[in-house]
């Protein structure tokens, strides 16, 4: 069977040593009050990698991305990051946001060139880097537009191209696609696959789409709610070198995407 | 409007009233109103008078600092309230409280603190400006988008750089909505000022003018008053709508 040949599930996050890994979230718990969001919950992200975080609307996938992030604070447990304890954010992390976040009163290369002004980059220095990134997201030509100009699936390049030119070693992906349309989605997913070889960054990515969590990533990582806690770590493996054409009618990657669906069934009313 | 198929430009209906002001000034129906025309050139006359420029200087002096200081104070605390918590359940009450309030009933206090001269005329103005600035700046600060405050933090935004790279420019369309209704406010706390202080400014001239009957220069004085403020509301709206433009599309 393709289906356990292929993908190896754990249920530990410490399974598999052959990578390095790069972020590390041990022991995390999270309250708001009274309501439990995170209960002791241990994940590691391989370096080079793109992990999703994938589960039911309140699994607290999205909370897990924002302590990574140093944007919330732990309850308990903590978070290291190439080996160095989080204690907010810090250039080693990038996030792009699902609504975007761009400054609506700048041009798309000060949005881009943002979080280098942040930084005290000199302005022609930080402007030439940002161009560098809007060519590779492929909006050349809108560098002097404003965000109100742009298309949705436009405005998350320019999110993107900020998340990248401040080059941190981690790029935190809050369902980034999930604002734009189904078609400029499909080539979101299949220029990330792009990206995550080329850059060599570790990528943490939350989405509530199967389907998308299992055609881009190197790991699943399946969140459950009510204790939320991580339920399956899922590996695809065959069909990561086939080609973007090719894996949406893999076998593995058909699999996959029903067996997630089978565990998850349950917790969609 | 179109009347007989001719498009009527804007207030082009000030006319009839004006017509109708002439009419019973002209009919002599009482002092208190002087035909419209005689107050007009009453106005051109006045206007060059030392007593109006100085009247003039004055208040102009008077608005300014005191809306200055209303914009320089208001909108930082207005900020600070909607950012920090402790700090809005401090001051939320007497901002609202004062924002109602009666503050032509405060002025005889302020002279008793202040004396009474300029200082407590541009105390006065600023008091009338200043909650609004401060209640629009708040409400501004907190709509803004929180993934735009988690944007700033995660790259890094030192507390200023978010201040005065985000948060004042995410809040700006509110923050120019209260200066707007701030400085209108601040035209009646100057003029209110004057008139119970009256010893200054343009309330030593009607003080002056109504002592002595002079009605049409009365009137005058008035119609530039409201002129003024008028303008001075209307350049605001007009800057408002072209910020309003941008914070629409956010």
């Amino acid at each position: 069977m393709p289906q356990t040949s292929a993908a190896e599930t754990a249920t530990g996050a410490t399974e598999d040593t052959a990578f390095e890994i790069a972020v590390s979230t041990r022991n995390i718990s999270k309250n708001f009050g009274e309501v439990e969001a995170l209960n002791d919950l241990s994940l590691e992200f391989p370096l080079g990698q793109l992990t999703s975080l994938l589960g039911p609307s309140g699994c607290g996938k999205t909370t897990l991305l924002k302590i990574i992030a140093g944007l919330l604070e732990p309850t308990s447990g903590e978070v290291e990051v190439n080996g160095q304890k989080v204690t907010g954010p810090g250039p080693d992390r990038a996030f792009v946001f699902q609504d975007f976040a761009l400054l609506p009163w700048a041009s798309v290369i000060r949005n881009v060139a943002f979080g280098l002004e942040l930084r005290g980059v000199a302005r022609s220095e930080r402007e030439a880097v940002a161009e560098d990134y809007i060519r590779q997201v492929g909006l050349s030509g809108f560098e002097n537009a404003y965000p109100h100009e742009l298309s949705g699936g436009m405005r998350q390049r320019v999110g993107l191209a900020r998340a990248l030119a401040v080059d941190a070693e981690v790029l935190l992906m809050d369902e980034p696609f999930s604002a734009v349309d189904e078609q400029t989605r499909r080539k979101f997913q299949e220029d990330l696959l792009g990206l995550v070889q080329d850059q060599k960054k570790t990528f943490i990515f939350v989405t509530h789409s199967i389907e998308e969590a299992v055609y881009v990533s190197d790991q699943v990582a399946i969140l459950l709610p009510r204790p939320s806690r991580v339920s399956e770590i899922i590996r695809p493996s065959s069909f990561r070198g086939k080609g973007v054409d090719n894996i949406r009618r893999d076998p593995e990657y058909l699999d996959i995407v029903d067996e997630i669906w089978t565990s998850l069934r349950r917790y969609v009313e | 409007m179109t009347l007989l198929g001719y498009r009527l430009p804007g207030m082009s209906s000030l006319i009839i009233w004006g017509l109708l002001w002439e009419a019973v000034g002209q009919s002599g129906l009482t002092f208190f109103i002087p035909p419209l025309s005689e107050v007009v050139a009453t106005l051109f006359s006045v206007i060059g008078t030392d007593a109006f420029q100085k009247a003039l200087a004055e208040t102009a002096y008077a608005f300014c600092v005191g809306v200055l200081s209303a914009i320089c104070i208001g909108i930082p605390t207005g900020i600070l309230m909607g950012k920090n918590r402790l700090v809005d359940e401090l001051l939320l009450p007497w901002v609202n409280v004062f924002l109602s309030a009666p503050l032509t009933a405060l002025v005889p206090v302020l002279m008793v603190l202040f004396g009474f001269g300029m200082r407590a005329i541009i105390i006065t103005t600023t008091l009338f400006a200043i909650w609004i600035i401060i209640l629009n700046a708040r409400a501004g600060v907190k709509q803004i988008n929180r993934s735009l405050v988690d944007m700033a933090r995660s790259f890094g935004a030192t507390p200023m750089d978010a201040f005065f790279k985000v948060y004042l420019w995410a809040a700006l369309p509110e923050i120019l909505g209260g200066i707007r209704i701030g400085i209108i406010r601040a035209v009646k706390g100057v003029i209110i000022g004057q008139l119970l202080i009256s010893i200054v400014g343009f309330g030593a001239l009607f003080e002056l003018y109504a002592a002595n009957f002079l009605m049409g220069h009365f009137w005058a004085v008035l119609i530039v008053l409201f002129a003024l403020a008028f303008t001075i509301s209307e350049i605001l709206a007009y800057l408002e709508r072209k910020v309003s433009y941008y914070a629409a599309k956010r």
